[in-house]
């Protein structure tokens, strides 16, 4: 394939030469971006940066599941404005948001301007809003957040509804913006990991592994074997304790007190068996570039063996009461579907794209660190409904104890920590990493001295939140937390 | 019915003794901190360049640590070659000063219980509102865990309210965004007086990781008069537990479960 025409070749975790991405005009470069889509790639980031004298360059990072490869390439834009692709092209919608809320673009022919997060410096998040509103005798608005009636973070909702029924829910963030993807590349250093452990904290092990797999590849080296299995382990303990406290709160919000009672603590059992491996719950201070902070002695496995294979046969008694009680059935079933078509044109990733049919998984299809030698099997279920998001967190939770076990009896051995990885000049590297959500997306290039100029993270919950927005069409408004616990967004993920 | 009191009676009794009896924390569970500055060798600033939020400082020749500020990742007990620095086992770390927070050796003043007239108004129940304003969601979910059936949060009359209005104080988490300070103004002018606030994890208590910030405003702190500090990046929930029960009055200096 010639360079400087058509979108360069990449893979998950190794950094290519920053000059070998192609700058098309920006029309030819949203025409690779819908031919990409159209035959199946999927958008994993897109983003606006001031390039030479100022001027926007865009870049589109898109994934092809099937071929297990990525494409790069980046966009010219001439004057301060952007045509809007999102009409042909819907899982870009925030993307271009993004990009003209931080450049300053206008944005032309878009669906639904608006803000996403508010930039630094600019009106607070909650002001006089001017949402979409439904006109009508027997149509009604509620309003609901920043702050929530539970222990939860703050987001704003907006319901249009007719009578009980929901016509339109409009979803508005930001409200978590601390600053922290923008500190990622002009923060001090040796506070880096600490910004990625904190992009989601129930995310911390995801985050922290996708920026030190980022950096491991703009350096061309990679972490000892035996860290990369522990921080697969952590990785997939991650995935449990959410997995098991998701089924939790989904028992809580249809009134099935068992499984909700049970499944709070057992999330603790899996976070608490984190922090037998690093001090932490939440994997704090375990993943570093170059490797991890803690080793894992043969007695502390044994442990960890024989209290995992206990915290499993809890969450699967707990949990086995939901497919065995008609009354739990009846209020999953039907309820938020999302279909593969909409999934697919939304960009849907992670476990809610899988509740739809759709295969994407970036531990089979981009796989990084030990994944490359340890497969995990694919968990798909295809309703698309509350239903489907809590069978397929169940699949998961009985597949990724699976991997942890095996994992942990047979670890590799060797060191746990290598050399902090030194960046290469003028490179250009993307990490995937499929957290418990979904991907995880952080892509970094490098200057002439090897310093990081520029650093961009997509968490699953950016492609996601729009997930919610259309499962809560025509449903009725009282099922809004039931659906919206199904996906378990992360609100600190999205507003960075 | 007849599965769900089996699994009912496979998952057991689960509720920890605590505060009866001490908590169960795994053995590499970072702690409060110990300085020992007499281990310190002089112009040595090995634990102050590791810190990842300037939270370590030498004040006249010896280490201060900021547990406010404090992310307890352990770099500095790592970098210290003289081992002048650990972080120990304790749990217990809540203060009502913020400048209690301030540690240069193994002691630290813990909260004492509220002034006898708000004790007797809020130590047998006391209702929160929690606000989340520009954290991670790490103390947000392990300030949830208290309510589980294992800390069980309740049996000592705390629980957490949907409305303001219906509130005896605010657990603040996070760093206050600006794009969360006007709905944190809204909900604490919404609770009634005397009230609480109640500051929960390194971002409430000082910013944390996002110090300093143009985005952040350093903190509840900045905003609001706090009467509980209960350091952590995020606070174990039993150390989340102690601040509270400490404030009530529930356990006495010494530790002991009061009545």
């Amino acid at each position: 394939m010639s360079s400087g025409s058509t979108p360069t070749v990449l893979y998950n975790g190794a950094a290519i030469p920053a000059a070998a991405i192609p700058r098309l005009p920006i029309e030819r470069w949203q025409r690779a971006v819908l031919d990409a889509v159209a035959s199946g790639g999927r958008v994993c980031a897109m983003f606006g940066t001031r390039g030479e004298a100022g001027r926007p360059l865009l870049t589109a990072v898109v994934a092809r599941d099937d071929a297990g490869m990525l494409e790069v390439a980046h966009g010219e834009v001439p004057e301060e404005r952007l045509p809007s692709l999102a009409q042909e092209c819907p899982e870009v919608h925030l993307f271009e948001r993004e990009i003209a809320e931080r450049l300053g673009l206008g944005l032309e022919g878009h669906p639904r301007p608006g803000p996403v997060r508010a930039a630094p410096g600019a009106e607070p998040v909650l002001g006089p809003l001017d949402f979409p509103r439904v006109e009508g005798a027997e149509i009604h608005e509620v309003a609901v957040g920043p702050v929530h009636a539970g222990v939860i973070e703050p987001g704003h909702f907006r319901f249009q509804c007719r009578g009980e029924r929901v016509l339109q829910l409009d979803i508005r963030l930001g409200y978590q913006h601390r600053g922290v993807e923008r500190a990622l590349l002009a923060g001090p250093g040796k506070r880096r990991i600490h910004y990625a452990e904190t992009l989601a904290g129930d995310t911390s092990i995801g985050h922290a592994t996708a920026y030190a797999e980022l950096l491991e590849g703009l350096g061309g080296t990679a972490a000892p074997l035996r860290a990369q299995a522990l921080r697969a382990v952590a990785l997939e303990l991650e995935r449990l304790a959410n997995h098991t406290g998701d089924l939790g709160a989904l028992a809580g919000d249809v009134g099935f007190l068992p499984t909700a009672a049970h499944c709070g603590r057992l999330r603790g059992e899996w976070l608490n068996l984190t922090a037998e491996l690093c001090g932490s719950r939440f994997g704090r201070g375990l993943v570093r570039p170059g490797g991890v902070r803690f080793d894992l002695e043969p007695a502390r496995v044994e442990r960890m063996i024989a209290r995992l294979d206990a915290a499993l046969r809890d969450v699967a008694s707990s949990v086995e009461l939901l497919w065995a009680t008609p009354s739990v059935l009846a209020r999953f079933e039907d309820v938020g579907r999302i279909d593969a078509m909409v999934a697919r044109q939304i960009g849907l990733v992670g476990l809610a794209a899988r509740a739809s049919g759709l295969a994407r998984d970036d531990r089979v299809h981009h796989p990084s660190g030990m994944y490359r030698f340890a497969h995990i099997p694919l968990s798909i279920w295809r309703s698309g409904d509350v239903f489907g998001r809590a069978w397929v967190r169940w699949l998961e939770i009985q597949r990724s104890a699976a991997f942890v076990r095996e994992q942990l009896a047979a670890l590799p051995r060797g060191e746990v920590r290598g050399e902090p990885p030194r960046p290469r000049a003028s490179r250009f590297c993307v990490s995937l990493v499929e957290g418990w959500r979904g991907e995880i997306c952080h892509v970094a290039m490098t200057g002439a001295a090897g310093e990081l100029a520029g650093y961009e993270v997509v968490d699953a919950s950016f492609h996601n939140w729009t997930g919610l927005a259309l499962a809560m069409r025509d449903q009725q408004i009282s099922d809004f937390p039931l659906c919206n616990k199904s996906f378990d967004l992360s609100y600190c993920g999205f507003d960075l | 019915m007849i599965r769900i009191l089996r699994a009912r009676i496979q998952q057991g009794q689960r509720t920890i003794a605590y505060p009866a009896e001490p908590p169960s924390l795994p053995d590499r569970f970072r702690g409060r901190p110990r300085l020992d500055a007499s281990r310190c060798r002089d112009g040595c600033n090995v634990c102050t360049t590791a810190c990842p939020t300037d939270a370590l400082a030498v004040v006249e020749g010896s280490p201060r640590l900021d547990l406010g500020r404090c992310l307890f990742c352990g770099e500095c007990e790592a970098a210290c070659p003289a081992g002048a620095l650990s972080f120990g086992s304790d749990h217990r770390m809540a203060t009502r000063a913020r400048e209690d927070l301030l540690v240069s050796d193994a002691t630290l003043r813990l909260a004492d219980a509220l002034e006898e007239r708000t004790r007797r108004i809020f130590g047998r129940s006391l209702r929160l509102r929690q606000v989340s304003a520009g954290g991670c969601n790490a103390c947000e979910a392990d300030v949830n865990v208290l309510t589980t059936i294992v800390f069980d949060l309740s049996r000592f009359g705390v629980q957490f309210v949907a409305s303001p209005r219906h509130a005896d104080g605010l657990l603040v988490t996070g760093a206050l965004s600006r794009n969360m300070e006007l709905a944190l103004e809204k909900t604490w002018a919404a609770v009634p007086e005397p009230r609480l606030v109640i500051a929960v994890g390194a971002c409430a208590i000082s910013g944390g990781p996002y110090v300093d910030h143009p985005e952040v405003l350093n903190g509840v702190g900045c905003k609001l008069p706090v009467d509980l500090y209960v350091p952590g990046c995020p606070p174990h929930p039993v150390t989340i537990l102690d601040g509270l029960l400490r404030l009530l009055g529930r356990i006495d200096a010494e530790g002991n479960a009061a009545s």
